[in-house]
Parts: C-alpha cells; structure tokens; sequence
C-alpha cells in the first residue's frame, strides 16, 4: 500500500485552497463551492485514516458529512435565491444589513 | 505504477482546485469542482473504499453540483471581471498559506498510533465493503443515523420555507 502521508498532503492543499477561495471571492455561489471543497478534503482526512487504522468509523462519519452538505446546499442555495430576489445581486459585499 | 498515477491524479485535483477559486465565470468553477470531485473519487478507490466513491461521484458530483449549476443558470448573473475579489488577495493567501503549513508541520511531526482495527485490504476485499459499511451504519451508528433523518426534514421544510414569494 502507498504511503498515506501523501493523501494527507493533498487533503491539506486542498483545504487551504478552499479557505483563499471563501476569504477571497466575492460572488457568493463560489464561495459556497470552495466551502464544499474543504469538506470533501476533510472526507479525505477521514478515509485515510479510517484505512490506516482498519477501522470503518471514519467512513461512517463521511456519511454524515455528505448529508449535512446536501442539506446545506439545499438550504443556502434557497438562501441564495431569496437574496437575489431582494437586492438583485449575489455579492457577499452587498451583505451589510447586520454590518455595524 | 501506483506511484505515478497518484501523482497524475494529485496534479489534476490540485490544478481543478487552483481553477475553481481563480475562473471569472461561476460556470466553469463548478466544473473544476466537478473534476476535483472525481479526483476524489478516484483516491477512495486506491484507499480501499469503492462504496464512498460511488457515493462521492452520486451525490456530490450527481446532486449537489447539479443543484449549483441549476442555481448559477438560474440567477444569470453577469461576470463582473473588474470587482471579481472581495477581500485584499495578500491577506487570504497569507491565512491559506499559514493553514498548509500548520497542517503539514502537524502531519510530519506527530506520531501516529498504530493500526488497531480488524478492517485490512484483503478482509474488505473478500466480505465487501457494501456489507461492511451497512453492518457499521445499522449497528453502532444506528442512533446517529436516525438524528440524520431530522436534519434532512429540517432542511426541506427550510428551502421550502425560504423558495417562498416574500421573504
């Protein structure tokens, strides 16, 4: 078996791309998606070590993770819709009734 | 072999991944996204786990990713090229850059303990790791799988409640 230090690094990677991607964008869709591309870095966290360690806890956990991405990507996309119908705009700037 | 083909599939991953934060279009986001996602796929195969990457594949790249392009198609917002970043650049590759290095000093650093669970490469591949999932999932994790249900109610009647006419 190959060695597991290399998924850990591309879960790593993956993770840190996904974190510039949701300080940096501004259109609110993409930052959404990056947000799913740090949880499906730490699925892969998961699966490595459940792997490594023999034991399948860590693949049940990913399955709570992907139901808790689908209800959030049914409930912010909804979020995301009902914003665009007020304000015409998906900017995560154009976000500031609660700004003090 | 096993080798090269890690790194050709960690070479796609990573460049999707470069191109999902850095493409103007929101379109073309989701799909890298889609590629990131079978990438991952394809390294829960090597990992011994076939069942998570059909799942992976299904929903995520099958459900989720759907939803999202059916959303960007849906709103039809023009790529705004000029103000495409919200945020100074510097700061959020500084935070990123510091995230991959406290994870990968953490990785190289700390001791990891050794396997103790039964599940090895040639008992998963004689039982199946279908059966080996599902006898987890309805024995030891039955009570969080039930709580999963009431996440998912919650989450219908809230997109049902929030697609209505006035907020």
């Amino acid at each position: 078996m190959a060695n597991f230090n290399g998924y850990l690094i591309i879960s790593a990677i993956l993770f840190s791309i996904g974190t510039i991607g949701v300080l940096t964008r501004k259109n609110a869709i993409v930052v959404f998606m990056c947000i799913e591309l740090m949880l499906n870095a730490v699925n892969l966290t998961f699966i490595t070590f459940s792997r490594y360690l023999g034991n399948l806890d860590g693949q049940v956990f990913v399955f709570f993770i992907m139901t808790v991405a689908a209800a959030e990507a049914a409930v912010g996309l909804a979020l995301i819709i009902a914003f665009y119908n007020n304000k015409e705009s998906i900017d995560v700037d154009d976000v500031h009734l609660m700004k003090w | 072999m096993e080798t090269l083909f890690f790194l050709i599939i960690s070479l796609v991953a990573i460049v999707s991944a470069i191109l999902v934060i850095t493409c103007k279009n929101p379109i073309n986001s989701a799909l890298a996204l889609i590629m990131t996602f079978f990438c991952l796929a394809t390294y829960y195969v090597m990992l011994d786990a076939p069942f998570m990457a059909a799942i992976q594949v299904m929903v995520y790249a099958g459900a989720i990713m759907v939803l999202m392009v059916f959303t960007i198609m849906l709103l039809n917002v023009r790529v705004d090229a000029t103000k495409k970043h919200a945020h100074s650049i510097l700061f959020g590759l500084i935070i990123g850059f510091f995230t991959l290095l406290n994870t990968v000093i953490i990785i190289f650093k700390s001791r990891a303990a050794l396997p103790t669970g039964p599940y090895n490469a040639e008992m998963i591949k004689s039982v199946g790791h279908t059966e080996l999932i599902g006898k987890e999932m309805f024995t030891n994790f039955l009570l969080p799988f039930e709580i999963t249900s009431i996440l998912l109610l919650a989450a219908i009647v809230g997109a049902v409640i929030l697609a209505k006419k006035k907020i």
